[in-house]
């Protein structure tokens, strides 16, 4: 079993003719994923070479569901259009909306995420991230397949290289699911989403959680997590060394005032019983040593 | 990015928000002239990019043109947290009968975006959200409803504002929710906006931050890029497009990926503690897609900053496998070769995921001086601190 995303998902790329959705849509196929269609507006009816098969391109995402019964989309519409690329899956009722795209501005973000809670249909998973793998099952984004493998594990992580580096360190042990849920201030899946989700898997024995600096989300991951989860948690957090006020690389990743620090995030965390790595390779010891 | 108050008050202006524009000096001569023009007592105004000027010294009244000099020069040069006052904003004073606080921001906690009201405002609003949270009315505002006249008389009411000035007041925060929406803030702030003893609505002080993913709707808000006050090498590596934070240790950092970066001064931090606490020089993120060329920008800027000491290179190949990334450091190294103005430093470099066996050889058979290979990042920021430390 996996969260969100298994062998039965049924993918489409929305900016598949582009240079990046073309990449990426090869790697995806390659990695075993069913990519099922394309969908460029003023492209419908054309088809595109990808890693050897003959995807479908549509006009809209309506469209791309109806005739293939895709469950799936993944954004990487450039920040201009990106809006109205995630509204118009929104309304076209897509269970599983990945947004890759970097730079959207917030405004448009906030805009719809509030749209995708008013219809109701739609998780969004994103904006600015890797996306989500199920290894062997499917990939939907542009985590690199071959570093790790199937396993027992979770991996719920805002950051896109943290979240490789740990895949790769766990690789003999494995994961049902990884997502990065991306570093932008405002994201439609958050730590606790997915928390959620694997404490409910039966195949995931232990959870790991990569957070970073700004806003409180792994604070209430934390009181989540003494609530509600019953397995294994080990958490790391990147930016003690951040200075206030600097944005580090990630829109959503500033220490304002004494709030968002990386400190008080670890401190949460470790109140609630979650062992928390000083850095990538000690959380990943610190894990083998919980499910022992 | 975080405008000057005389900055936000011009948009305000734009957006039909009642303000006083006021006039921007940088000498007290002309701080002088500013309040002969006004002709009446002025506030000068510290124009820095932090909060608590007034109490620090940097607002003062000024009942005349000579105390207006003195006022500027005490104020100009002035070191506000770690910010010298360069510029002065000289605004006519107004007779205040109350003062008020309102603002707009992200709410990243509910995913939307929040308003704020008190009719406690003035210097010590952040006590009152402290002390007598009660005081400061939080009204969530649906991103796709957003603020109409009868949502901005609701904020206005919850706040407390006086039933003489409710409408105006309401009329100002509908009028501040079109601007954050027109100029994409994330933050919109007015405190205070008083009330007059005439009883008019003027916003006094002004605080705005922009979105700066929406730059691209906004291209008049080039302006606005302060590259005075900004680090010569954050300017550099921005004009190559290159993510790049200036820290004050003394180990260059490149990596790949915000959150690895991040991570990897973190852990040069935590390794250096044994070497009388080493600490990174920089955060650069070059990307996932590492090129040579990029590779050489990164290196070239940190090689630039002569308080490092010891550069690490930490990539974690994913997408660009190491093979890739290691051509990069070789051909990045084999430019800067050629650079005379740089004096070389030791590079210690880590390189694990895809193709990684491969990367190590490439690095390996190049046989560069300087550069030493390290197996795990924990190890690699131990050698980087120990190198900039100067210990053998």
């Amino acid at each position: 079993m996996a969260i969100f995303l298994d062998q039965s998902s049924k993918v489409i790329v929305q900016g598949m003719t582009g240079a990046e959705g073309k990449k990426h849509s090869e790697r995806m196929i390659k990695s075993g994923t069913q990519i099922v269609a394309g969908v460029t507006p003023g492209k419908g009816g054309q088809t595109l070479e990808v890693a050897g098969k003959n995807i479908p391109i549509f006009n809209s995402v309506k469209e791309a569901m109806d005739q293939t019964g895709a469950n799936v989309s993944v954004v990487f519409v450039p920040p201009k259009f990106a809006k109205a690329a995630v509204i118009e899956a929104v309304d076209a009722f897509m269970p599983l909306v990945v947004v890759i795209t970097e730079g959207i501005p917030v405004h448009d973000t906030a805009n719809f995420f509030a749209h995708s809670q008013k219809v109701g249909k739609t998780r969004i998973i994103g904006p600015n991230c890797p996306g989500i793998i199920s290894p062997s099952l499917s990939n939907a984004g542009i985590i690199p397949a071959d570093i790790t493998n199937k396993g027992i594990i979770g991996l719920v992580s805002k950051s896109g290289t943290l979240t490789y580096q740990m895949m790769y360190e766990l690789r003999d042990l494995g994961f049902t699911t990884a997502i990065g849920i991306g570093g932008d201030p405002i994201i439609g899946t958050t730590h606790i989403d997915a928390l959620r989700e694997f404490e409910k898997d039966p195949d995931t024995k232990a959870i790991v959680m990569i957070g970073e600096i700004g806003g409180d989300a792994e604070e209430r991951a934390a009181d989540f997590i003494k609530e509600n989860i019953t397995k294994p948690v080990v958490a790391y957090v990147a930016g003690f060394t951040a200075p206030e006020g600097k944005t580090m690389g990630h829109a959503g990743a500033i220490v304002s005032g004494s709030s968002g620090t990386a400190e008080a995030k670890k401190i949460a965390l470790e109140k609630v019983g979650v062992k928390v790595g000083k850095t990538p390779s000690e959380t990943a010891l610190l894990l083998r040593a919980a499910i022992k | 990015m975080d405008l000057y108050e005389y900055q936000a008050k011009e948009l305000f202006a734009l957006n039909q928000i009642s303000t006083q524009v006021g006039k921007v000096v940088t000498t007290a001569i002309d701080a002088k002239k500013a309040a002969q023009e006004f002709n009446k007592p002025v506030v000068v105004k510290a124009q820095v990019k932090t909060g608590g000027r007034g109490k620090a010294g940097g607002v003062k009244l000024a009942t005349n043109p000579d105390e207006a000099f003195e006022k500027a020069n005490n104020i100009l040069g002035l070191d506000i947290k770690g910010h010298i006052v360069k510029k002065v904003l000289i605004t006519p004073a107004e007779d205040i009968k109350e003062e008020y606080y309102v603002s707009f921001l992200l709410d990243r906690t509910n995913r939307t975006f929040l308003a704020m009201a008190s009719v406690a405002g003035g210097m010590d609003i952040e006590e009152v959200a402290v002390k007598t949270p009660e005081k400061l009315a939080k009204i969530s505002i649906n991103p796709i409803t957003g603020v109409d006249k009868t949502k901005a008389t609701e904020i206005a009411q919850k706040a407390g504002i006086p039933s003489e000035v409710l409408n105006p007041v309401a009329e100002l925060i509908e009028k501040m929710w079109k601007a954050f929406i027109q100029i994409d803030a994330t933050l919109i702030e007015i405190n205070p906006l008083v009330r007059t003893n005439d009883d008019r609505i003027v916003a006094l002080d002004g605080k705005v931050t922009l979105d700066d993913n929406a730059l691209f709707r906004h291209p008049d808000f080039e302006k606005y890029i302060d590259t005075a006050n900004v680090d010569p090498l954050e300017t550099r590596a921005k004009e190559k497009d290159l993510n790049y934070v200036k820290l004050d240790g003394s180990v260059g950092i490149i990596g790949n990926g915000a959150g690895l970066v991040m991570s990897t001064l973190d852990v040069v931090a935590y390794a250096g503690e044994k070497f009388g606490n080493v600490k990174p020089a920089n955060f650069l993120d070059i990307g996932g897609g590492a090129s040579a060329q990029v590779m050489a920008d990164g290196l070239g800027i940190i090689l630039s900053d002569p308080s490092v000491k010891s550069v690490f290179v930490n990539v974690f190949g994913g997408i660009t496998a190491c093979d890739a990334v290691a051509n990069g450091i070789v051909q990045a190294l084999e430019i800067l070769k050629s650079d005379s103005t740089i004096k070389p430093r030791p590079i210690v470099v880590r390189l694990d995921g895809n193709n990684a066996q491969e990367g190590l050889r490439i690095l390996k058979s190049a046989n560069i001086e300087n550069v030493e290979i390290v197996d795990t990042m924990d190890n690699a920021a131990a050698k980087a601190a120990q190198l900039a430390a100067g210990v053998k």
